[in-house]
C-alpha cells in the first residue's frame, strides 16, 4: 500500500504534497530575506533593519509553511470519518436502518472493495454503488486538499511579503512562534495523560453499564470466556476481578521478596564495600539486567526457570504447576534488582558523609554504620524506591504473559498457577475481538484499575523521594 | 574499677580502662556481624551476575545453532515426464509442474524400501516445502536442465535439521516426538553418505515469518521495528527536546508548569501496557488508523519514551552552568538566541545519549504493541509505514509460543540479534557520553 | 624515608610512590614560600608525658602529598591546637590520629603514630577500639537523625559499654552533663537531635564522643559553623574537659587557640613549622612564617 495512496485518493499523495510545501517554504525563506535586504538597501543598509535578514526569511517561511501543514493534518484526521459519513448518508434506506454494527460491516466491505481487497459478503449492487460513491468522494477530497494547501501556502507567502518592512520585529515574531512550538511540545504530556484517561475511562464506563462495578471489584469469580454474546452477560459471564488482583499481588510480592533484599544489599555492597575495580565492572554488568527486554525474561522464565522449579518441587514431593507464580515472580524479581539497587544507590549516596563519619569516629564498624545510621537516614528514600518497584512489578506484562497462567485462581500458594491483571488485558484484547462485547470492554476496566493503582503508587513514591531529597539539600 | 557515674571515675561516664575492656569484649561478636553483612552483599551481587550469566549462556547455547541450516544433497532427475509431459517448454507449464515429485523420486531412489503411501509421505517430510520452488526456479531459468540429472542441495525440513543438530533425543518414546524411528534411520543413512551439509542460514536474515520453522526469518520483524523506531525518533527527539527546553529555560513557575511536570514524572512510571490501551482506544478506535501498522506502533512508542527523553534532556540542560546563559544575555542576545546558540549545543551530547537510551527501551518494548494488533502472523516484508507488520520483540514472543521444537532455537537467535542491536545502541550512548562529557 | 624501618604503608593496594623530595614538594607552591619552610620543626616537639607520639608522618591523596614528615608529641590531659592557613594539612593530620583517613579511598599514610606506645598504623591494630579511645568532633555538627538520647547512647550501645538500661541511662545523663547540655535537653531526650540549635547540636556531638569514654578527643574546627555565643560555650566546655581528656583542636581562629590551648602547632603547606607553649607561640614566635601568620600578614 505504500503510504496508502488508496486512502488519499487523487490529487497529490501526502508525501508529494508535503514535499511541495517544503519547497514553497524554502522559497519563502529566500524571498523574505531578499526582500528585507532590498528594503534595507533603499534606506541605510542592513543596520536599518530591526532584525537580521535571516529572521525576515524565517518570518516569510513560517507564514508560507505552517498554516498549510496544519490544514493538511486537520484534513487528514477528519477526512476518513467525514467521507464515510457522507457515503452512509446516501446509502439506501434499508441499509441505513440496520443496526450500527451491521452498517459498520457493510462499510468495511465497501472500503475493502475500493482498496481492491477481498470482501466478506457477496458483491451486491449496493456495495458496488457505495464503493463508487466512496471513490468519487475520496478523489474529490484529494484534489480539494491539494488545491487548498497550495493556496494557503501561496497566500501566506504573499501576506508575509507585504508585511515585511525594516521596522517589522521579525525576530520577535519568529521567536514567539518557536516558543509556541516549545509550549506545544511540553503540553503533550498532558494530552497523553488525558488520552489515557479518556480511552480507559470511556470504555470502562460502558463496561460498568453491563457489569456492576461492585461485582467487578469484589466478585470472586473471573471467567470472561463464558460471555460470548452481549445478551448473555450478567447471567452467566463472571467478571469478578478479585482473583486477578490477588494473583497480581502474589507475583509482585514474590518479585519484591527477591528484589528488595538483593537489590538493597547489592547497592550497599557496591557503594560501601566493593573495591573500585570490582565496582567498575559489576555495576555496568548489573545494569545490563535492566536493559534486557522483558520479553527475553519471559522466554527465559517459561523455558528454563519454570521447568527447573517444577523439577525441583517434584523431587521434593511437591506438586508445582508448570506456570507457577513462583517462576514468574522469581524472574520478575531478578528483573527489578537493578531498578531497586540503582534507586537505593541514589538515596544511600545522598546520606551525607558527615553522618557516616560521625558513626565511624565513635568506633562503629562499617556494617553498624550502614545498618544503624545510613539505613534509618535513607529509609524514606528507600521506601519510595521500593514503592516504584512495586508499581513496576504490578504493571509488568511480558514476563507474566509468557510464564504465568491464564486461568483465574484465587490462591496464596506460590506453587500454583495464577493469572494477573496484565495477562488478562492481553488475552482479552489479542486475537479476534468481538467489538463492544463486555469481554473486550473488561480489558479497559482492568486497564483503568491498573492505571489508577500505579498512578497512586507513583505519586506517593515520588513525593516521598522528593521530600527525602529536600531533607539533605 | 570505678562504678558507673562515680565521681571517682575522674568525671567520666565510665573509666577508660573499664570502657576498653568492654569494647574489647564486644569485638568478636561485632566482627562476626560485619563479616556476615559483607557476605550478604557479595551473595546479592553474585545472584544478579550469576542470573545474567545463566540467561546469556542458556540463550546463546540454545540459539547459536540457528545461524546454520541443514541442506541435503539429492541427485535430482529433471524428469521430462513430470515437468513437461507435453513437451511445450512454455513458462506456464513449467510453472504448473509438480516439482515435489522430483524430490520424492530422488529420495525413493535412495530408499527403495519406502513404498507405502505413509512411508513416502514420511520421506517427503524430510525436505522443506520450499525445495520444490527452488527446483522450479532452476528449471525456469534454465529449461535445458530438463532430462538431466543434477546433484542439487535442497533445504532440509525443520525436523531433519533438528535431528542433524542433535536436538532430538532418541530416548524419548517414538510416539512423543515428531520424527519417527524410520525417519531417523533414513536421515542417518543420508548423513553417513555425506549428503548432509550445514550452511550459514541466510534466510533467517532475509525472510519474514513462516509456519515452517526452516523458512522463517526476522527480516520482516526487523524492518517493522526499524520503521517504528524511525517514527519514534522523528517525533520524540524534537518534541522531547522542545518540551525540555521550554520547561527548563522558559517556563514560568506556575500551577500549569507544575501540572506538566507532575504529568511527565508520572507518565515515566505508567506501565507500558497502558500506553497500548491508549493506542487502541485513541489511534485505532477513535482516529481509525490501520491495525498492525508501524505508524501506530511508532506513535505509541513515542508517547511512551517521551517522558524519559524529556527528563534526561532536562538533566543535561540543567548541567549547563548559568554563567553561559548570563554571558550570552549580557551580549544582548535574546533568551531564544542564548538558548539555541549556546545552551542547546552544550547540552546536546547529553540529550543524544538520553535519546539513544530511550530508543533502546522502545526497541525492546513488547506489551503495548500487542494491544494495537502488531502480534498478527505476517509473512510479507512491510514496505511502508502503513503496511501490516510486526516487531522484533513481538516476533520473539510469537515464536516463543510456537509449539515446534525448531522455533526454540530461532527464538533464541532472534533474542541474540535483538540484544545485539541493544548493545550497539547502548555502546554508542556510552561512547558519546565518554567523548563529549564535560565537567563544569 | 625508605630507610626508616618503622615506615609502613597502610593501604597496600595502592602502589606506594617514592615521596616527593621536599624541594619539589608542589609546583603550585611558589618557590619563595617553599624555601621558607624549615627543614626541621622549630620549637619543642617533645612532651614530658605524651599520650601520642607522631614520627615522620606523611599523608598522600593519590599522587599529591598533603602532609610532610610531621614529628609531634601530644601531651596527656592537655589541649593542643593546630593552626595555619587553609589547606595547610592540619585537618588531614588530625584525621590521621584516629585513622579517619581510612575512609578516603585514595588516602595513604606513612610513618608512625603511637598511642601510649603502640603504633596505631600497625596492621594488627583494630580501628574499632582505636576510635573508641580516640573520639572525634567534626566541623559541622552531624547528629544522627535519631533522638537526643539515641544519639548519645549510640556509642555505648555498639560497644556494649552498658550492662543494662540503668547503666545506659546513667552514661547518657553523665555525658550530657559533662557536655553542658543536660539542663537544656533533659525534658526532651526523645526528640530528634537534628531539632536542636547549631551550638546545641555540636555539644550533643561532644556528648556523643564522651559517652564512649575516650582518652583523646579530636576536634576539627568545632566552632566554625557556630555563632559567638555558642562558640564561647564550647570553648568553656573544652577547658573543663581538659581535666579528664586529651584534646586536639584544629582551628582557624588564633584567638580561640590562644584561649583554649596549652600548646600550639603551626602548620604551613603541609609542614609542621613550629610547635610550642601557646604563650610562647603567640608572644614570641621563632619562625618567620609563624610570626607572619599570627600577626595577620596572611592566612
Amino acid at each position: 500500500m505504500g503510504t496508502c495512496p488508496k486512502q488519499t485518493g487523487a490529487g497529490l499523495t501526502s508525501s508529494t504534497l508535503l514535499l511541495l510545501l517544503v519547497a514553497i517554504t524554502v522559497t519563502g525563506f529566500f524571498l523574505g530575506r531578499r526582500r528585507a535586504v532590498a528594503l534595507a538597501g533603499a534606506g541605510g543598509g542592513i543596520r536599518s533593519l530591526h532584525s537580521l535578514p535571516g529572521h525576515y526569511g524565517l518570518f516569510a517561511a513560517i507564514w508560507a509553511g505552517i498554516p498549510a501543514v496544519l490544514m493538511i493534518f486537520l484534513w487528514q484526521s477528519l477526512e476518513s470519518s467525514v467521507v464515510t459519513d457522507l457515503v452512509i448518508r446516501d446509502l439506501p434506506a434499508e441499509i441505513r436502518s440496520l443496526p450500527d454494527a451491521r452498517v459498520g460491516l457493510f462499510m468495511n466491505d465497501v472500503k475493502n472493495l475500493v482498496a481492491g481487497n477481498i470482501i466478506s459478503d457477496e458483491l451486491t449492487p449496493e456495495i458496488r454503488q457505495a464503493a463508487d460513491h466512496l471513490e468519487r468522494l475520496t478523489l474529490l477530497s484529494g484534489w480539494a486538499r491539494t488545491i487548498l494547501a497550495a493556496a494557503l501556502a501561496g497566500l501566506g507567502l504573499v501576506l508575509a511579503w507585504r508585511l515585511i518592512r525594516p521596522e517589522l520585529r521579525a525576530r520577535n515574531r519568529v521567536e514567539s512562534v518557536v516558543k509556541g512550538f516549545l509550549i506545544a511540545c511540553s503540553t503533550i504530556a498532558i494530552f497523553t495523560t488525558v488520552g489515557i484517561v479518556f480511552s480507559v475511562l470511556f470504555e470502562s464506563a460502558r463496561f460498568f453499564k453491563s457489569v456492576p462495578i461492585t461485582e467487578f471489584l469484589f466478585g470472586l469469580e473471573w471467567s470472561p470466556q463464558i460471555a460470548i454474546r452481549a445478551d448473555q452477560v450478567g447471567s452467566s459471564g463472571a467478571f469478578g476481578a478479585v482473583p486477578l488482583f490477588a494473583g497480581t499481588m502474589l507475583i509482585a510480592l514474590i518479585a519484591m521478596l527477591v528484589a528488595a533484599p538483593i537489590g538493597l544489599m547489592t547497592a550497599v555492597y557496591l557503594a560501601e564495600y566493593a573495591p573500585r575495580q570490582f565496582r567498575s565492572v559489576a555495576k555496568p554488568l548489573l545494569e545490563i539486567l535492566a536493559g534486557i527486554p522483558t520479553v527475553v525474561y519471559g522466554f527465559f522464565a517459561a523455558l528454563v526457570v519454570a521447568p527447573e522449579i517444577r523439577g525441583l518441587g517434584e523431587s521434593l514431593g511437591l506438586s508445582v504447576a508448570s506456570e507457577s507464580a513462583l517462576a514468574a515472580g522469581l524472574v520478575m524479581g531478578i528483573m527489578i534488582i537493578p531498578f531497586v539497587s540503582s534507586l537505593s544507590d541514589d538515596v544511600i549516596n545522598a546520606v551525607p558523609q558527615a553522618m557516616r563519619d560521625g558513626a565511624l569516629a565513635l568506633g562503629a564498624t562499617k556494617s553498624e554504620t550502614v545498618k544503624q545510621v545510613v539505613f534509618p537516614a535513607a529509609l524514606p528514600g528507600i521506601v519510595g524506591g521500593l514503592l516504584l518497584a512495586v508499581s513496576r512489578a504490578i504493571g509488568e506484562t511480558m514476563i507474566v504473559v509468557m510464564a504465568a497462567g491464564l486461568a483465574a485462581n484465587l490462591t496464596a500458594n506460590p506453587l500454583e498457577a495464577v493469572t494477573t491483571v496484565t495477562v488478562q488485558i492481553v488475552t482479552l484484547l489479542v486475537g479476534d475481538q468481538e467489538f463492544d462485547s463486555p469481554k473486550t470492554l473488561a480489558a479497559f476496566a482492568l486497564g483503568l484499575i491498573l492505571f489508577v493503582f500505579t498512578l497512586a503508587l507513583n505519586a506517593i513514591a515520588l513525593r516521598v523521594v522528593k521530600k527525602y531529597r529536600e531533607q539533605y539539600e | 574499677m570505678n562504678k558507673i557515674g562515680d565521681p571517682g571515675a575522674a568525671g567520666r561516664p565510665i573509666s577508660a580502662d573499664q570502657a576498653m575492656a568492654r569494647v574489647n569484649a564486644s569485638l568478636r561478636k561485632r566482627y562476626g556481624a560485619e563479616r556476615r553483612f559483607r557476605v550478604y552483599g557479595i551473595a546479592s551481587v553474585t545472584v544478579g551476575l550469576a542470573f545474567l550469566a545463566l540467561m546469556m549462556i542458556s540463550i546463546v547455547g540454545k540459539g547459536y545453532s540457528a545461524f546454520q541450516q541443514t541442506y541435503v544433497d539429492l541427485d535430482i532427475y529433471f524428469d521430462p515426464e513430470v515437468i513437461d509431459p507435453d513437451g511445450l517448454r512454455d513458462q506456464e507449464s513449467l510453472m504448473r509442474a509438480n516439482y515435489n515429485t522430483l524430490i520424492k523420486d530422488s529420495l525413493l531412489f535412495l530408499f527403495p524400501e519406502a513404498s507405502g503411501r505413509r512411508d513416502r509421505r514420511a520421506l517427503g517430510a524430510l525436505i522443506s516445502n520450499s525445495a520444490a520452488f527452488d527446483l522450479q526456479d532452476m528449471v525456469i531459468t534454465d529449461p535445458l536442465l530438463i532430462g538431466q540429472t543434477r546433484r542439487v542441495s535442497v533445504l532440509a525440513s525443520a525436523d531433519a535439521d533438528m535431528l542433524n543438530k542433535g536436538k532430538i533425543s532418541r530416548t524419548v518414546p517414538e510416539s512423543e516426538r515428531r520424527v519417527s524411528d524410520q525417519q531417523i534411520a533414513w536421515l542417518e543413512t543420508l548423513r553417513d553418505r555425506g549428503r548432509f551439509e550445514k550452511r550459514f542460514n541466510t534466510s533467517f536474515f532475509t525472510h519474514g515469518d513462516s509456519r515452517d520453522p526452516e523458512l522463517s526469518g526476522i527480516w520482516g520483524a526487523t524492518k517493522g521495528s526499524f520503521y517504528m523506531l524511525l517514527i519514534t525518533l522523528a517525533l520524540s527527539f524534537p518534541v522531547g527536546i522542545g518540551a525540555a527546553i521550554y520547561l527548563e529555560e522558559f517556563a514560568p513557575k506556575n500551577p500549569v508548569t507544575d501540572f506538566i511536570e507532575i504529568n511527565i514524572n508520572n507518565l515515566a512510571a505508567v506501565p507500558s501496557i497502558v500506553f497500548g490501551l491508549l493506542g487502541l482506544g485513541v489511534f485505532l478506535n477513535f482516529f481509525s488508523m490501520p491495525r498492525s501498522a508501524p505508524m501506530v506502533g511508532g506513535l505509541v512508542l513515542t508517547l511512551m519514551t517521551l517522558p524519559t527523553i524529556i527528563i534526561s534532556a532536562r538533566a543535561s540542560l540543567k548541567s549547563v552552568p548559568p554563567s553561559i546563559r548570563e554571558a550570552a544575555l549580557g551580549m544582548g542576545a535574546s533568551q531564544m538566541q542564548s538558548t539555541f546558540h549556546h545552551v542547546l549545543p552544550l547540552a546536546m551530547p547529553g540529550m543524544l545519549t538520553g535519546t539513544i537510551i530511550g530508543m533502546a527501551r522502545a526497541l525492546g518494548e513488547t506489551a503495548p504493541l500487542l494491544m494495537i494488533g502488531m502480534v498478527a502472523f505476517i509473512v510479507d516484508i512491510p514496505q511502508g509505514l502503513f503496511d501490516p507488520s510486526t516487531a522484533l520483540p513481538v516476533q520473539i514472543y510469537l515464536w516463543a509460543d510456537a509449539p515446534e521444537r525448531a522455533f526454540v532455537e530461532r527464538t533464541s537467535a532472534a533474542i541474540m540479534v535483538l540484544l545485539g542491536f541493544l548493545v550497539l545502541m547502548n555502546l554508542s550512548a556510552i561512547i558519546l557520553r565518554k567523548r563529549y562529557e564535560r565537567r563544569w | 624515608m625508605e630507610a626508616n624501618p618503622m615506615t609502613q604503608d597502610i593501604r597496600p593496594e595502592i602502589t606506594p610512590e617514592p615521596p616527593a623530595p621536599r624541594e619539589a614538594a608542589s609546583a603550585a607552591m611558589s618557590e619563595a614560600r617553599s624555601a621558607e619552610v624549615p627543614d626541621t620543626t622549630f620549637g619543642v616537639i617533645e612532651h614530658p608525658d605524651p599520650i601520642i607520639n607522631c614520627r615522620d608522618v606523611n599523608v598522600f591523596y593519590g599522587d599529591k602529598q598533603a602532609v610532610f614528615d610531621v614529628n609531634l608529641d601530644i601531651g596527656r590531659h592537655q589541649v593542643i591546637s593546630m593552626i595555619g592557613p587553609s589547606g595547610c594539612g592540619k585537618s588531614t593530620f588530625l584525621r590521621c590520629l584516629n585513622r579517619m583517613n581510612d575512609t578516603i579511598d585514595i588516602a595513604r599514610v606513612t610513618g608512625t603514630i603511637e598511642l601510649d606506645g603502640q603504633n596505631i598504623y600497625d596492621p594488627k591494630i583494630d580501628v574499632v577500639p582505636l576510635r573508641a579511645r580516640v573520639g572525634m568532633v567534626f566541623q559541622k555538627p552531624n547528629p544522627f537523625p535519631k533522638s537526643i538520647y539515641d544519639n548519645v547512647a549510640y556509642g555505648p550501645r555498639i560497644h556494649g559499654l552498658a550492662k543494662d538500661k540503668v547503666e545506659l541511662d546513667e552514661i547518657v545523663r553523665t555525658s550530657l552533663e559533662r557536655a553542658g547540655l543536660l539542663g537544656e535537653v533533659k525534658d526532651r531526650l526523645d526528640q530528634p537531635g537534628t531539632g536542636l540549635s547549631g551550638g546545641q547540636q555540636q555539644r550533643l556531638c561532644i556528648a556523643r564522643a564522651i559517652a564512649v569514654s575516650p582518652d583523646v578527643i579530636l576536634m576539627d574546627e568545632p566552632c566554625s559553623a557556630l555563632d559567638p555565643i555558642a562558640t564561647a560555650k564550647i570553648e568553656d566546655l573544652i577547658d573543663e574537659l581538659r581535666e579528664n581528656y586529651t584534646i586536639c583542636i584544629v582551628t582557624h581562629s588564633m584567638q580561640q587557640a590562644a584561649r583554649v590551648s596549652q600548646r600550639t602547632a603551626y602548620f604551613h603547606l603541609g609542614y609542621l613549622v613550629e610547635v610550642g607553649e601557646t604563650d610562647k607561640i603567640f608572644t614570641n614566635p621563632t619562625h618567620k612564617l609563624t610570626e607572619d601568620y599570627i600577626t595577620g600578614r596572611f592566612g
